[in-house]
């Protein structure tokens, strides 16, 4: 971090050169430089192991620039609990969409959370599933148009979105959990803010954290970058409402 | 059979262990320090003995949420570098064969055992061989395979997955060990060899990167024959798997005209019931194979040259029958016996069958 101190803005050393597969507007990119500034500034990059999720965020070990690994579809928290477990003072995080945590890998994220495992995970929630050009997610709004909703999801059929947050903070092993947003740059900062507190509560070895980022996709739900922006800000956040869900890392 | 051998100069002490205890002290002795399990029966012994026995060793014992769960746990141990295991019974591999895939997908090492019980579905809870195709021919999904040693008893079920993990860092290769119920709830004096293996360095780990450039471990290949090269990676490791472990047991092979071939705790009631047919006058012989994948075809070739007659026994309706019929001469008739769905023949039945046939 000594040498960033004569940049006003440079590329974080937790970042490679590759130039990403993320679409214009993608929210990614933007979680991912918080994530690389975030673990410049801990000075941890040679001790982190990342676990990629599948979905387009599958090639994070391409744009991370220290250890990463894949996981099966919504496996990361069960991935992360055998590293963490065997190297205890290493700093593991896991990458994951709505798809890969609040649908195929449910049970995963909750046992994980119930065994308090001391992991950091970043839950991007975008409401659809990206990768595979946009059917419904668990997290997509009612009402929301998907390529398997197409007129709309509609509860009776297609049941109603979850909440992640608000879910995990009744669990006992849960120690921190924040939904935040990255629709405008206070809310970046404050999503940097959440993820730091994140990593630094690992490293105090005080227990399981997730952070929620509500995220865009302007490809699948065929805006603009600045209309997806906007519709997080309206949309999204009435359900999703951003905060601290639970802190016990403060006391 | 060498390092069968090896092993036998090294035993001393002397317990009475259940298959299940076996298996899970082969593992310590070989330097497993991660075991995450979900009970299912006949192998609950299992995750019971590692809770207790883990710590003891200075390693990881997790009851997983499920068994999805708990081989991705596994594969996050491998992940880590470490000696890693979980173990279950035949619904329960199934669910795992999507994280074994994945192992063999990513070359990570791991051991995976099963106490085979009847199926489909939920099956029973009785000793059965149904999942010798299962095991043999990849599992999951993708082009794979899993090495697969079948223990006839309660030493060689302590032996052999010892074995299982030098061969599954060796290769960078997932390790099935097939027993069944009978196997994972008999207890029989086991003879422990001393000292405990360290696992090898693992460069390709991910441990942090320090002092090195990152590592990523990952069985996704989108550029186009990228996987492709990959796949004949693999297929050339398969081969030299092939070529270099193969394990087999014979027995009364040199006067034999009638050959028997079986494996597992089906074995070892061939290796009664040829007792049986001597002491008539019927000279029959057992080839018994330890490596199910990969299949010692070439030994029971040679093994069965002599023979015009072979009757395959097994404890499923015919699946390893496959592998004999590929390995022998045509014109030898193959005779098949066997009892599915947690059925186990007696001595005198086989007799029977040898006598008929």
């Amino acid at each position: 971090m000594q040498k960033t101190k004569n940049y006003l803005y440079r590329k974080p050393e937790s970042l490679t050169d590759d130039i990403t597969i993320y679409c214009p507007g993608c929210g990614h990119g933007i979680i991912h430089r918080i994530i690389a500034e975030v673990i410049d500034e801990l000075g941890i990059r040679e001790k982190t192991i990342g676990i990629a999720p599948v979905g387009c965020a599958v090639l994070a070990y391409d744009y991370f620039n220290f250890d990463v690994t894949e996981a099966a579809h919504g496996r990361p928290p069960a991935v992360a609990t055998g590293i963490k477990r065997c190297l205890p003072d290493r700093i593991v995080f896991t990458y994951q969409g709505d798809g890969d945590l609040a649908a195929i890998g449910t049970a995963e994220i909750i046992h994980a959370a119930a065994r308090g495992e001391n992991i950091t995970v970043i839950f991007v929630n975008n409401g659809v599933y990206g990768m595979t050009k946009g059917q419904m997610a668990p997290t997509t709004l009612l009402g929301q148009r998907t390529t398997t909703t197409t007129k709309g999801r509609d509860p009776y059929q297609h049941g109603f979105p979850v909440r992640v947050c608000e879910l995990l903070a009744t669990i006992e092993g849960v120690v921190y959990v924040e939904r935040t947003k990255i629709d405008s740059v206070p809310d970046i900062i404050r999503t940097k803010r959440a993820i730091k507190k994140g990593f630094i509560y690992q490293i105090e070895n005080k227990g399981f954290s997730l952070i929620e980022v509500l995220s865009t996709c302007p490809t699948n739900w065929k805006k603009t970058p600045s209309e997806s922006m906007e519709w997080v800000r309206k949309e999204m956040v009435s359900f999703f409402p951003i905060g601290v869900y639970k802190d016990k890392g403060v006391q | 059979m060498d390092s069968g051998r090896r092993m036998v100069q090294k035993r001393v002490k002397s317990v009475i262990l259940s298959g299940c205890e076996a298996a899970a002290e082969g593992a310590i002795r070989a330097g497993c320090k991660f075991y995450a399990g979900y009970p299912i029966t006949p192998q609950n012994r299992f995750p019971e003995y590692m809770s207790v026995r883990m710590p003891e060793e200075g390693g990881i014992f997790i009851q997983a949420e499920s068994e999805v769960s708990a081989i991705n746990m596994v594969f996050g141990a491998s992940v880590a570098g470490i000696r890693a295991m979980t173990s279950s019974s035949s619904p329960g591999i199934s669910l795992k064969q999507e994280g074994i895939s994945y192992l063999a997908g990513c070359e990570l090492p791991a051991v995976i055992i099963n106490m085979n019980r009847g199926g489909p579905g939920l099956g029973d809870v009785t000793p059965s061989q149904s999942d010798y195709f299962q095991s043999t021919r990849g599992g999951g999904h993708g082009d794979y395979r899993t090495i697969t040693l079948a223990p006839w008893n309660i030493q060689e079920t302590y032996d052999l997955t010892y074995l299982a993990f030098i061969l599954a860092d060796r290769y960078r290769n997932p390790v099935v060990v097939l027993a069944d119920g009978m196997i994972a709830q008999m207890m029989e004096p086991v003879k422990l060899f001393p000292g405990k293996k360290q696992a090898p360095k693992k460069k390709w780990a991910l441990t942090g990167c320090k002092g090195r450039r990152p590592n990523s471990i990952k069985s996704l290949f989108l550029t186009p024959g990228v996987l492709e090269t990959h796949n004949w990676k693999l297929a050339r490791k398969y081969q030299k798997i092939t070529e270099n472990e193969q394990l087999y047991h014979t027995y009364m092979c040199d006067d034999m005209n009638l050959l028997l071939v079986s494996f597992g705790t089906c074995a070892r009631i061939c290796f009664e019931a040829i007792t049986l047919a001597r002491a008539q006058g019927i000279k029959a012989g057992l080839f018994r194979p330890i490596t199910l994948w990969p299949y010692p075809s070439e030994h029971l070739k040679k093994v069965a040259e002599k023979v015009k007659k072979i009757l395959v026994v097994e404890m499923n309706c015919g699946q390893m029958i496959e592998d004999v019929k590929l390995a022998v001469r045509d014109d030898i008739h193959i005779f098949f016996y066997g009892r599915p769905g947690g059925g186990v023949p007696t001595p005198e039945e086989i007799l029977k069958e040898i006598k008929r046939i």
